[in-house]
């Protein structure tokens, strides 16, 4: 597998903060790969993902390296991206369909007709029921995992290569992140995207990833085959992050009422 | 839109109880502390006897007890009369109806100007916050809105009517020129450049800082970052997302703002000589003409209830979110 | 870093400083520099600035120091203009205070009567209240503050809903304080920060209001006020137009400097961490 993109040294500071707040980390993104990026909340690994794709703050500092196999990719047509609370990824006053039908027709050659037609198509694919109708509805009529359906269709809209997800789940209840995950992986495969996944869920990481990199207070600690990271981990943090997931995850023997 | 249909009978019933305490207070206010129309007339119309002052006393039922001539009142008010003035000798209603269409023109014209200006500005501020074109605006807003919007009155009378000569002084219109229809209107509108204004340039600045401050405070929401993510142009995330965004609360401010400018219209019509409804508080007031002063404050209480309505419309119409969530 | 230092790094508000620090002193020494009534007469009428060394800005109409009436001017419109909002934010975070801790039928009542208040244009009040009063410095003050409580007092209400649940609250009732000590000894304190942020912008509005008030005459007769002076001045306005200008000059600058300072203090209090 061809490389991607790839971080050499690289290292974020955020505009006032006294220590920086990813890096330096070294890190190969493969084509066709799908990588878990694992780490605790401030961990930097949400830093990684906008770094890598240029969405920081302004007057946020990056050092170090960052190697693109071709041009930077362009945001919405090269790389998709999934953010972490559905409800505030949409301005809370436009319709689905207006913001649909915006974004196509930002990297399309399309207009207005065509573009709903093809929002429509779209929010059938991540299984939007009635999507003709939906594309009326406004953010707030939609459930979180609704949104954050509707969010991954707006994603892959322009049929990017790159999808990156910056913990698309945590924000939503059980159930429905399962659904999400499912819905990602499918997404994935059908349309040989390459992923960059964000989470501090390891066992959503090692359904969904083939590599993991595991992230703890900036640095990277340990990155290899998810099957591998999962069964023998190197490192103590690791394992702890994996004892420590199995003790939370186990499923609940009271009050698991369906 | 039974949404909308909802928020306006809510609206409107909750306004009642607070409009009957405005009568209330200001009758009591005004009306108890002033104690005498009788001496007020008897002075508007050159002094009389003490017989002629009772019997005006009983005539206006100054004799009765506080309360009783609160309801006499209340009885009036919900018949839509307002009493007579004074020293007019006029049906209250009648003067103030008279005298609105030239303020709601002033006021109507100084808030859509201020408002079209003001937040376009803020558009050019607030779509790149910290820069040098922000801070400038910002400085030089805050500048415009220390500005006491009669004293602007006289400095703006002062250059362009006394010493350029471009607008006239004070008034409404040119008296007795006899122009009629659009040449009329001409001259009307002549009158109105200055003090629309002075009142445009106070809101101008309200509006732009604003906007930018509304602007600001979009810009750090995470959809904003959602959409730049998408690849939607920058351009088109300032006007069509951000400002879009920063309107709704300068809406609202709209209405906040209409009590204000009611009160600001007594000392502008006062600098250029408007016979509008600021300048008959003004007059109400010079002459001791209580009961229309009383008049004066209900009436504007009810504009400032009828704006605060359209504003809740408008907002409901422009932010789906409204009213969403309550029950029918 | 302290507030005072991140307010020193605040360039509108170290200006704002700086041009209240003028006009303050300008106030507090004109009894010093101007010894004797402001409005006693000096010289000829409508002597034009910088003609006589003693009165660099002439005098008006009726042949009065412009300089002097300026500097005591300075102290009206200070006075008034701190007075009232001081007693508007007293007033408003107390009704606020008593509303948001009393609930039920008394928060009711009492959100009613601020909804009245604010239908009720704030000049038109200040206009009738002085005028069924008579004008003094202490009912223009009043006046002013009818205007200028109910912000405040929302704020507090809302401020004290959120403080109300807290657990000290819970605790002082076990101990069997009384809800109205607990009300104004407990939480009024913890209300008050965001309800002082206000001060600036009522200040300012209170100064406008108190020219806005005494150039329609309704001031206190034995002061002189930089709103009688512009009133006083518009009788010439076609011969000594500096006569208006120069008080109102005086008024910018003092609302100005006020805004900068609560600018910059808003600034150098606020935790959060902007974005660019």
């Amino acid at each position: 597998m061809s490389v991607l993109v790839s971080l050499d040294g690289l290292r974020v500071t955020y505009p006032r903060a006294a220590a920086s707040a990813l890096g330096p980390v070294t890190l190969d993104l493969h084509r066709g790969e799908r990588l878990a990026v694992i780490g605790e909340s401030g961990s930097g690994k949400s830093t990684l993902a906008r770094a890598v794709v240029d969405l920081l703050p302004p007057g946020t500092r990056c050092e170090g390296h960052l190697r693109w196999a071709d041009a930077p990719p362009a945001p919405g047509r090269d790389y998709g991206y999934v953010f972490q609370d559905p409800a505030a990824s949409f301005d809370p006053v436009l319709s689905i369909g207006a913001q649909m039908v915006e974004v196509l027709r930002c990297h399309l050659p399309i207009g207005r007709e065509a573009a709903r037609a093809r929002a429509i198509k779209l929010l059938a694919r991540v299984r939007i029921p009635s999507p003709a109708l939906a594309l009326e509805g406004y953010p707030h009529q939609f459930s979180g995992g609704q949104k954050q359906r509707i969010a991954i269709a707006l994603a892959i809209a322009a049929a990017p290569t790159l999808l990156i997800a910056d913990e698309p789940t945590s924000a939503l209840d059980t159930v429905v992140q399962a659904e999400i995950v499912a819905l990602l992986a499918l997404l994935v495969e059908a349309d040989g995207m390459t992923l960059l996944f964000i989470t501090h869920d390891i066992a959503l990481a090692s359904g969904l990833a083939d590599q993991i990199a595991v992230v703890r207070e900036g640095r990277l600690v340990e990155v290899g085959a998810a099957a591998q990271i999962i069964s023998h981990p190197r490192e103590a943090y690791t394992k702890a992050l994996i004892a420590a997931h199995l003790d939370l995850a186990t499923p609940p023997l009271i009050g698991a009422v369906p | 839109m039974k949404r909308a249909a909802r928020l306006f009978r809510r609206r409107m019933l909750s306004s009642i109880p607070v409009l009957i305490l405005v009568v209330v207070g200001t009758f009591l206010l005004i009306d108890n502390a002033s104690g005498d129309a009788a001496d007020a007339y008897l002075l508007a119309i050159g002094g009389g006897d003490a017989g002629y002052a009772e019997a005006l006393r009983q005539d206006y039922g100054l004799d009765r007890p506080v309360w009783v001539r609160l309801g006499f009142y209340a009885w009036n008010l919900v018949h839509l009369d307002l009493g007579r003035s004074v020293t007019l000798n006029r049906p209250i209603l009648d003067v103030i109806l008279e005298r609105l269409p030239v303020t709601l023109w002033l006021m109507g014209s100084a808030v859509a100007l201020s408002f079209v200006l003001g937040s376009l500005l803020g558009i050019v501020a607030g779509a790149r916050p910290g820069s040098g074109t922000d801070k400038a605006l910002s400085v030089g807003s805050l500048a415009l809105y220390s500005v006491p919007s009669f004293w602007l009155g006289l400095v703006l009378s002062v250059v362009f009517a006394v010493q350029l000569r471009w607008f006239p002084v004070s008034g409404i219109e040119t008296i007795a020129s006899g122009k009629t229809g659009l040449s009329r209107v001409g001259d009307v509108a002549r009158h109105l450049v200055l003090p629309v204004a002075s009142l445009a340039i106070l809101y101008l600045a309200l509006f732009l800082r604003l906007m930018r401050a509304g602007m600001a405070e979009v810009w750090r929401q995470d959809f904003v970052l959602a959409a730049r993510a998408r690849g939607v142009p920058r351009g088109r995330i300032v006007l069509r997302h951000v400002a879009r965004n920063a309107l709704l609360p300068l809406v609202t401010m709209l209405g906040l703002q209409a009590a204000g400018m009611l009160g600001g219209s007594v000392v502008i019509e006062s600098v250029f000589g408007i016979p509008g409804f600021g300048r008959l508080a003004a007059e109400a007031v010079s002459g001791r003409d209580a009961p229309l002063l009383m008049g004066i404050i209900l009436t504007s209480a009810v504009l400032v209830i009828l704006v605060n309505l359209a504003v809740d419309m408008t907002y409901a119409a422009l932010d789906p979110r409204v009213g969403a969530s309550d029950a029918a | 870093m302290s507030v005072a230092a991140r307010f020193a790094r605040s360039p509108e508000g170290v200006a704002g400083l700086l041009l209240l620090a003028l006009l303050a002193s300008g106030a507090l020494l004109a009894p010093l520099l101007f010894p004797g009534d402001p409005l006693s007469i000096v010289g000829r009428p409508l002597l034009a600035p910088f003609q006589q060394a003693g009165l660099p800005l002439g005098t008006d109409r009726l042949g009065r120091d412009v300089m002097a009436e300026l500097f005591h001017g300075a102290r009206a419109s200070l006075i008034v203009g701190v007075s009232a909002a001081a007693v508007a934010i007293l007033a408003g975070a107390l009704v606020g205070t008593v509303a948001g801790f009393g609930g039920g039928m008394i928060d009711e009542a009492l959100m009613r009567v601020v909804d009245a208040f604010q239908i009720v244009p704030g000049f038109l009040l200040a206009l009738a209240f002085v005028s069924t009063i008579g004008p003094s410095l202490g009912v223009v003050v009043v006046a002013i503050a009818l205007g200028a409580w109910t912000g405040p007092a929302r704020l507090a209400r809302a401020e004290v809903l959120s403080i109300r649940e807290r657990d000290f609250v819970a605790s002082a009732r076990v101990l069997g304080m009384h809800p109205l000590e607990i009300a104004l000894k407990e939480v009024l304190p913890l209300a008050m920060p965001p309800v002082l942020a206000l001060t600036s912008v009522i200040v300012a509005g209170a100064v406008l209001t108190e020219a806005a008030l005494s150039f329609l005459g309704l001031g206190d007769p034995n002061i002189v006020t930089w709103g009688t002076m512009i009133a006083e001045g518009r009788n010439v306005l076609r011969t000594a137009a500096w006569l208006s200008i120069v008080p109102g000059l005086g008024l910018v600058a003092l609302v100005l400097g006020v805004y900068l300072f609560g600018e910059g203090l808003v600034e150098a209090l606020s935790r959060r961490e902007g974005q660019g």
